[in-house]
């Protein structure tokens, strides 16, 4: 009668020995494993999200034909972006060595980085000097490059020619058109401001082209300024008085593109695939009346938030020679052209964008590289979660008017410090 | 003639009339129940399949249609499926539902035989305890699921089962095993189990007594458990999408990996289609098990 | 129970004695027999229990002790000098006092109030946004999956239809649900395209929850339906007749013969939908992403874990307790029967 009651010992027991198992892997440190296995070569696995265009595979087919002894496994994750960092910090925390060579959302760089996980790649002899500035920063924590940039994406401002015929450069001169819209019946401009990641680009970009910042040089936040005030205002004001409309608050990147696509959206902040739809698909409506142009500053170009992708090393590789050989692989100009010309993706080396050969086939390079000169990375933080959702409550809070500016920057402010001070 | 077709009153009219009455008011009534579960009937199926059809709709839609809202068949076209289908965009979805298809049966196997014991055990027979182990297993559905994650792949990880089948298998149980144990142990406390001690008379073993008289009354709990149980791991996401590889990738975990052409634009009529797919098997099986339901029920008639 | 001591007896022929078909003889000889008897039972009880603990132990309480214990550490702060993170420490109950109290990390290691847009100003808000849910969702599916089944018990034509129909929402993954309703619900969905409106059902507060409501009851209540159905299909028919013969009512026979007899099986599915619903994660994560008042406890556990595992662990561990409070109170309060049924004997012993 006492037996059940041994079932659960045994199963207490056992439970235990896992736990002293998972603690002796769970807890150690990426200092020991940078310096090691740096100059070994064997097999390797690139591990990357969902690859929509269908680029990787021959490229890694590029390079298992010229190293048949260190051969590449392409690991394919989901498309969503949560998901493959879960999955990366998984396997980090678990120190499989198995993840070799990683693409790294430029936003985690730093939170990888700071939990010791990314092999410093200062010594691996990767030339940075022919890359645009911003990507590279977006590489690089605590003045250590940490990844290295491969792709890169910025926000372009599309806008209707047939409506508009010169773009507007400022924020005002944007808003000053807005009545134009009006007349039309349709809506004026919208971004991303779903409560979603989308929203800390949007409100980002707009704390940037005011001259505002989120985090300063030293690593704190500095959103108590009249200039980020300013920015976030923009937004608040124009949904407001209706030049962002009220449905953009459950716009995503798709509900704008859609909107836009459909003739109702004068303005839209988006990504430059809304190019590579909007001008071929059957649905839209703007084929031929599709501009394009930088994202609207206080004087001049505002300044985009950066997205794009770094290729990092893990620290726990044994295959370190092979996993940089790798990575300078990619972001070869070869490799970067192949990039651009058949999956669309930003390069992230600057001549690139003034490649006559290029322009013709991606004619939204120009504006992008505009764009991502200006750019600005979203806060290179190792807590960018919780930076970011602290950007997104406040800022959706404040444009839906629920706060006023002021409290969502003060707010934003000291959440922001709780997160760097547990 | 018009006089001859009111009836003409005859002997005896007012006994026959009052049955007669009797019995139009009862067929009245019972014609108005029938009509009243046919009209439950159809407002339950429009409600259940509306939205389903709207998933089908979707999946039946050019991409470049994808948020047209005409609420019927237009753009109809079949790239959702293929693109479900396409290993060519690293959509493995075909070896994705045979995956589901082993893992959800397995884990429903299992889970029903450790349950059906456990029950059998919680509901005939008398021993401490009892009260500890049903609240552990109640227990285990109390924790958030998300926290589990990161443990199990530490152990998963350490025994070198990230990718196995069993990595997926053994956690799946363990979602189903509390509510089949507690499902079957409450109907298994409304057994008439006289029955068992009479064929135990009748010279069964407690084994045969059991499986022979009890389990066929016991059908329309086993079965509704087993089809819950089947659903509930072929539904099952957290743990597939971290414990799996692209070898032992489930349906879910395929339809979360769907792509649309572009960085950010997203895969909808691909993923209505593939929940399309998903769905037509599952209804199909489950109106088998139901079969067997009443095949059960009339069995335990028989008894 | 005699005819259990019976069977025994009759597989332990050493023992002649107890073959007398009635124990009362002999009061003695009676309570070793019931002290043999449950001894026999408990071993088999072990024997057959011990594959489901076991199951258990690995999956769910291996990883419950892990957080538990993890709960009690402070997650990685930063190194100023090296920018890396370094380990956290002991942390006592500052990670659950964190939550209930809603004190985040102030300047040189103080606590100060969370402030918005930290996940600690949310653990409360959350902690009623999931009791809605669950109250609300819990409410609905069981009502209408009692409907739901008591028509599909009845005998028709087309019944075989209307199981299947029934089947169809809850055999959708949620994924693929959730992204179903997310584009249904959108302000160009066709929601609002067919009733020509234009509400943005996941811009506010209202309409946003009810939006995730009428999603999950659309969902879930097969799942009660089928439930209850199996409870109503173990009930006797000639109840019925007898009860209709006495001139009992349709409302009087669902009172006094459904309702009490289908009790077990409606309370083991309310339990566990219970249970789920305060749980929830996947409709209001990919529905709305937790804006606008839809943000729920498993909703900020997964949030923390990117921000940090012990204070997530610490919030698991705190569900797990609230959790465990309503499934305490319905077993012993609202007598789930399965548990209170299965053990009256252990209380009675």
């Amino acid at each position: 009668m006492k037996l059940p009651m041994k079932v659960m010992s045994v199963a207490a027991v056992a439970a235990v020995v896992a736990s002293l198992a998972a603690c002796s892997t769970g807890a150690g440190s990426g200092a020991d494993a940078a310096t090691a296995n740096l100059d070994a070569r064997g097999p390797i696995t690139y591990v990357q999200g969902k690859d929509n265009s269908g680029i990787v595979n021959p490229l890694v087919e590029k390079w298992n034909a010229d190293h048949p002894d260190e051969r590449v496994t392409f690991k394919e994750l989901t498309d969503e972006a949560d998901q493959q960092h879960d999955d990366m910090v998984q396997n980090l925390q678990a120190q499989n060595k198995d993840y070799d060579v990683m693409s790294v959302d430029l936003v985690w760089t730093a939170e990888f980085a700071a939990k010791g996980w990314l092999q410093p790649l200062d010594d691996a002899g990767i030339d940075t000097s022919g890359m645009l500035q911003s990507t590279v920063d977006s590489g690089t924590y605590n003045d250590i490059l940490y990844a290295a940039p491969v792709t890169s994406d910025g926000g372009i401002l599309y806008y209707r020619t047939d409506l508009v015929p010169e773009p507007p450069t400022t924020w005002d001169e944007m808003m000053a058109m807005c009545p134009i819209a009006a007349q039309n019946g349709i809506a004026c401009y919208a971004g991303q401001f779903a409560k979603y990641e989308g929203l800390t680009v949007n409100a980002t970009e707009a704390i940037n082209s005011a001259g505002g910042t989120v985090i300063d040089d030293e690593g704190n936040p500095a959103l108590e300024t009249d200039a980020a005030e300013q920015g976030l205002q923009n937004l608040a004001d124009a949904y407001a008085n209706g030049n962002i409309p009220a449905e953009a608050i459950t716009y995503t990147e798709e509900e704008g593109r859609i909107a836009f696509q459909g003739g109702k959206l004068m303005f839209l902040r988006n990504w430059p695939y809304v190019y590579n739809l909007a001008s071929t698909e059957g649905s839209s409506a703007v084929k031929d009346v599709l501009g394009m142009a930088a994202l609207p500053g206080t004087d001049g170009p505002g300044a985009s938030s950066l997205g794009g992708h770094n290729a990092a090393i893990s620290v726990y590789s044994d295959t370190k020679a092979t996993a940089i050989d790798f990575v300078k692989f990619l972001t070869s100009e070869e490799n970067q052209r192949f990039y651009a010309t058949q999956g669309s993706l930003a390069p992230t080396l600057s001549a690139l964008y003034d490649d006559e050969a290029l322009i013709s086939e991606l004619p939204y390079l120009p504006v992008l590289k505009t764009s991502i000169e200006n750019a600005v990375p979203r806060p290179v933080t190792p807590f960018y979660p919780a930076v970011t959702n602290a950007i997104q409550d406040n800022a959706y809070a404040a444009i839906k008017g629920e706060k006023t500016v002021t409290e969502a920057m003060t707010d934003m402010q000291n959440s922001i410090e709780s997160a760097g001070s547990q | 003639m018009t006089t001859t077709t009111s009836p003409a009153p005859a002997p005896g009219t007012d006994l026959h009339a009052v049955t007669a009455a009797a019995r139009a008011k009862g067929r009245n009534r019972e014609r108005w129940a029938s009509a009243r579960t046919y009209i439950s009937a159809v407002v339950i199926i429009v409600w259940c399949l509306l939205p389903a059809y709207w998933m089908v709709v979707t999946a039946f839609r050019e991409v470049a249609f994808t948020y047209d809202p005409t609420p019927w068949f237009t753009h109809v076209s079949l790239e959702n499926f293929e693109t479900a289908f396409s290993t060519e965009r690293g959509n493995r979805f075909g070896q994705a539902l045979l995956n589901s298809f082993i893992i959800s049966s397995v884990t429903t196997v299992i889970a029903l035989l450790i349950g059906v014991f456990a029950a059998y055990a919680l509901a005939r027979l008398n021993f401490r305890g009892k009260f500890l182990i049903l609240g552990v297993v109640l227990g285990a559905s109390m924790f958030p699921g998300v926290a589990l994650v990161t443990p199990l792949f530490q152990l998963f990880t350490n025994l070198s089962w990230i990718g196995t089948y069993q990595a997926l298998i053994i956690p799946n149980i363990s979602f189903v095993l509390p509510l089949t144990i507690y499902t079957l142990t409450s109907f298994f406390r409304e057994m008439p189990w006289e029955l068992e001690e009479a064929a135990r008379i009748d010279g069964c073993t407690q084994g045969q007594a059991f499986r022979k008289v009890i389990m066929p009354l016991a059908a329309p709990a086993v079965f509704t458990t087993a089809i819950l149980a089947f659903i509930s791991a072929w539904n099952e996401f957290l743990i597939a999408s971290q414990l799996s590889n692209s070898a032992t990738q489930t349906v879910t975990v395929a339809i979360a990996s769907f792509a649309g052409s572009q960085p950010q634009e997203e895969p909808y009529t691909a993923v209505m289609a593939a929940g399309t797919i998903v769905v037509v098997p599952l209804v199909i099986l489950v109106l088998i098990f139901q079969r067997k339901i009443v095949a059960g029920l009339t069995a335990g008639a028989v008894k | 129970m005699s005819t259990e001591t019976r069977a025994r007896s009759a597989e332990d022929p050493n023992n002649p004695k107890s073959t007398g078909r009635s124990p009362k003889s002999n009061k003695a000889l009676k309570e070793v027999g019931e002290d043999r008897r449950a001894a026999t039972q408990g071993r088999w009880a072990t024997i057959l229990i011990a594959p489901a603990i076991i199951i258990l132990g690995i999956v769910i309480v291996y990883p419950v002790i892990n957080a538990i214990i993890m709960s009690f550490q402070a997650d990685a702060g930063l190194d100023p000098e090296t920018g890396l993170f370094t380990e956290g420490g002991f942390a006592g109950f500052s990670n659950y006092t964190g939550w209930l109290l809603q004190q985040c990390g102030g300047p040189n290691g103080t606590t100060v109030a969370c402030s918005p847009g930290t996940l600690g100003a949310q653990f409360w808000e959350a902690f009623g946004t999931t009791f809605y849910f669950t109250i609300v969702t819990v409410a609905l599916e069981t009502v209408i999956g009692f409907w739901m089944a008591l028509i599909m018990s009845r005998a028709f034509r087309g019944r075989s239809l209307l199981r299947a129909s029934v089947l169809v929402p809850w055999a959708i993954p949620t994924a693929v649900t959730a992204k179903l309703w997310f584009f249904i619900f959108a302000f160009q969905g066709v929601i609002n395209a067919v009733f020509n409106t234009d509400v943005l059902w996941t811009g506010s507060e209202g309409p946003a929850r009810w939006a995730i409501i009428i999603a999950d009851v659309w969902k879930t209540t097969p799942f009660m339906a089928l439930l209850i159905l199996a409870g109503l299909q173990i009930i006797p028919g000639d109840v019925y007749e007898a009860a209709k013969m006495d001139g009992a009512s349709t409302w009087q026979r669902f009172r006094h013969i459904t309702l009490p007899l289908v009790r077990p099986a409606l309370m083991v599915a309310i339990l566990f939908r219970v249970l789920d619903a305060l749980r929830m994660y996947d409709l209001p994560q990919i529905m709305t992403g937790g804006a606008n008042g839809t943000t729920t406890l498993s909703i900020l556990v997964v949030e923390q874990i990117r921000q940090g595992f012990n204070a997530a662990a610490a919030l698991s561990t705190i569900t797990f307790l609230i959790i465990f409070i309503v499934a305490f109170i319905f077993v012993r309060f609202l007598g789930a029967n399965a548990v209170d049924a299965a053990t009256t004997s252990t209380r009675a012993g």
